[in-house]
């Protein structure tokens, strides 16, 4: 008897090239021109022509490109988890209010000073200290969603209490924002253009680290998230425990999200968008497709746009940030006009 | 009470209805019912009667006020969620979420129960899932997606995935709602088939009360006065369809063995 699940090999081994020319695309492009061949030798440790252009190499372009590979799939991932536990096609970490929660974290690092005396302040400028802020802001949101969604049955609720959180904590940054000094204002506003150079390698491991730890999360509810897609009373039928299902997905979401921006900023759009363009090449729901090639997917994104972000051979790089749903949305309008239907 | 091997359901003095912090309102209590494998049984009552609450209760989506269940000889109570979905499969009536699932992966998901951590579907798993094919003839529709189905084929699909949960009871609420009637007799065609030929238990909440007069083995009969369960022909011997409805407009017939309306005076 056959299988008529369709495997979509030919599709993966495709993408994982996209992924690879990609990655060497971006490494290869920047404010200075290195040429391809001297890249390779820079990895092989073999003689580069310029020692300059090795460091360049090894210790900016490469953990950058490792950083957006990671951002991309984390937010990826956790953009197709909450629309399929939510059933809402316009779910997303930020729905949550995690990265809200994770802002709200490193604005009271940041715009906070002024209200809490200069101390915390000279932790402001290292990014491990955003990192634990923004770290403890989304882990704090999300208890209290969690708290809340314990309490309440309906999945749409939640959703609702989700983004009631974030307007919530905006309107704390705006208050915040409003007190604070022009400098503070502007260190902020930089965090939250988002960014994916300048971390050190022992930051990059701590991000990987917690990357995996979400990810198998994951690979747990793999085949109930499946079910789910019946809806939660059939799920429930057919022996899902939906609570351990939905606390899980709240776990991963939040542990993905929570550190990814963490140490890269709030970054819009990949979390929404990278799931709906999948599912229009995959043209399936079945997540032991739709997660890894999300995943790669995400990657290959972040990577495109972190390139065009570096503005190649000029001086200057853009805020990701704005890279993200500069070309990402007209993309998905076009593809939404194109295909008529999307699915969650 | 005798406890006799061959119920598959056995529900004594059950109470249904929602439980509050502050107070409990019980929607029908003193239900007993004995059922043998292999029926195809009809629940009838008026709109809010307390139809889907009973169906509820007896899948344990919501707890019993009073009163126990034994499922297959066991409490239900006791039953995991796991252990439930082997001996009961459901076939609701509310709407499928959007997705992309083809027919094939919505049936395949009735093995969640059995496949492993990962949904492995195995030779065997795959045995059952074709058969849920065959008994169903949905088999053409395999590699369709589901939102392509018209509704009766969408019907025939969400049983066959119920065949495919491979339970000795399924449990259908309203299954024929958005049927027309060669749709509606078809499917009741086809679970009559299911309960006779390969002794499924049946349970079959419906308003299609003169079908189900004509075809099921038992009736469940609710009304806000009453519940009684037993075999059609007894029912309909002991008058006990006189009081379903509770109305002037309809009357039973018992030569025509079918509801009519009242002739006015």
């Amino acid at each position: 008897m056959i299988n008529p699940i369709k495997s979509y090999r030919n599709t993966f081994i495709i993408l994982i090239i996209v992924l690879f020319i990609i990655f060497l695309i971006n490494i290869s492009l920047g404010s200075v021109y290195i040429p391809l061949k001297q890249i390779f030798l820079s990895f092989i440790d073999g003689n580069v022509e310029k020692e300059s252009w090795k460091s360049i190499v090894l210790n900016y372009r490469f953990p950058k490109a490792i950083t957006a590979i990671i951002v991309g799939s984390g937010l990826s991932i956790s953009g197709l988890l909450m629309q399929t536990l939510f059933r809402n096609p316009l779910a997303g970490p930020f729905v949550l209010g995690i990265s809200s929660g994770a802002s709200l974290g490193v604005a009271i690092l940041i715009l906070g000073g002024s209200f809490l005396g200069a101390n915390i302040a000279s932790y402001s400028f290292s990014s491990w200290g955003q990192a634990i802020a923004a770290s403890s802001g989304a882990f704090l949101v999300l208890s209290a969603v969690m708290v809340a969604a314990a309490k309440v049955r309906n999945t749409m609720s939640i959703l609702i209490i989700g983004l009631m959180f974030g307007s919530l904590t905006s309107s704390i940054i705006s208050v915040l924002a409003y007190f604070s000094s022009a400098t503070e204002l502007q260190q902020y506003m930089f965090w939250s253009f988002g960014s994916l150079g300048n971390l050190s390698w022992k930051e990059i491991s701590a991000l990987f680290t917690i990357f995996i730890i979400g990810i198998s999360f994951v690979i747990f509810i793999i085949k109930p998230l499946n079910t789910l897609l019946l809806g939660e009373n059939y799920a429930k039928s057919m022996g899902v425990n939906v609570k351990r299902t939905r606390n899980f997905t709240l776990i991963a979401t939040s542990l993905l999200t929570g550190v990814i921006t963490a140490f890269s900023g709030p970054i819009a759009f990949i979390g929404l968008a990278v799931p709906h363009l999948t599912k229009l090449l995959f043209s399936t729901s079945n997540h032991k497709t739709l997660l890894p090639a999300v995943a790669i997917s995400g990657a290959i994104i972040m990577l495109i746009c972190d390139s065009i972000a570096q503005l190649p051979n000029s001086e200057y790089t853009l805020p990701i940030n704005a890279i993200t749903s500069l070309f990402g949305a007209p993309i998905i309008i076009w593809l939404l006009v194109r295909k008529r239907k999307i699915y969650y | 009470m005798t406890h006799n091997e061959n119920h598959i359901i056995k529900v004594s003095d059950l109470s249904i209805g929602y439980r509050s912090k502050k107070h409990i309102s019980t929607i029908a209590s003193n239900l007993n019912i004995e059922l043998k494998a292999g029926n195809m049984v009809c629940l009838l009552g008026k709109n809010g009667v307390g139809k889907s609450t009973l169906l509820r209760t007896l899948t344990k989506v919501q707890p019993a006020l009073s009163g126990e269940v034994f499922i297959d000889n066991k409490n239900l109570k006791t039953l995991t969620n796991n252990e439930l979905a082997k001996k009961l499969s459901l076939v609701l009536t509310e709407r499928l979420p959007d997705s992309s699932l083809t027919v094939f992966e919505l049936v395949a998901l009735g093995r969640q129960p059995f496949t492993n951590w990962i949904g492995y579907l195995t030779s065997e798993d795959m045995e059952i899932i074709y058969a849920a094919f065959e008994k169903t003839s949905t088999k053409h529709l395999m590699k369709t997606k589901c939102y392509e189905l018209s509704d009766g084929q969408l019907q025939r699909v969400l049983i066959a995935r119920a065949l495919a949960q491979n339970t000795p009871i399924i449990v259908l609420d309203e299954p024929t709602a958005h049927l027309d009637l060669h749709h509606t007799i078809s499917t009741f065609s086809l679970l009559k088939n299911l309960a006779s030929e390969f002794n499924k238990t049946i349970i079959i909440s419906t308003h299609e009360t003169n079908l189900a007069l004509q075809l099921a083995d038992e009736l469940w009969l609710m009304s806000s006065s009453k519940f009684v369960s037993g075999p059609t022909e007894k029912l309909i011997n002991d008058d006990e369809l006189d009081n379903l409805f509770d109305s002037d407009l309809i009357r039973f017939s018992k030569t025509l063995k079918q509801f009519t309306i009242s002739h006015s005076k």
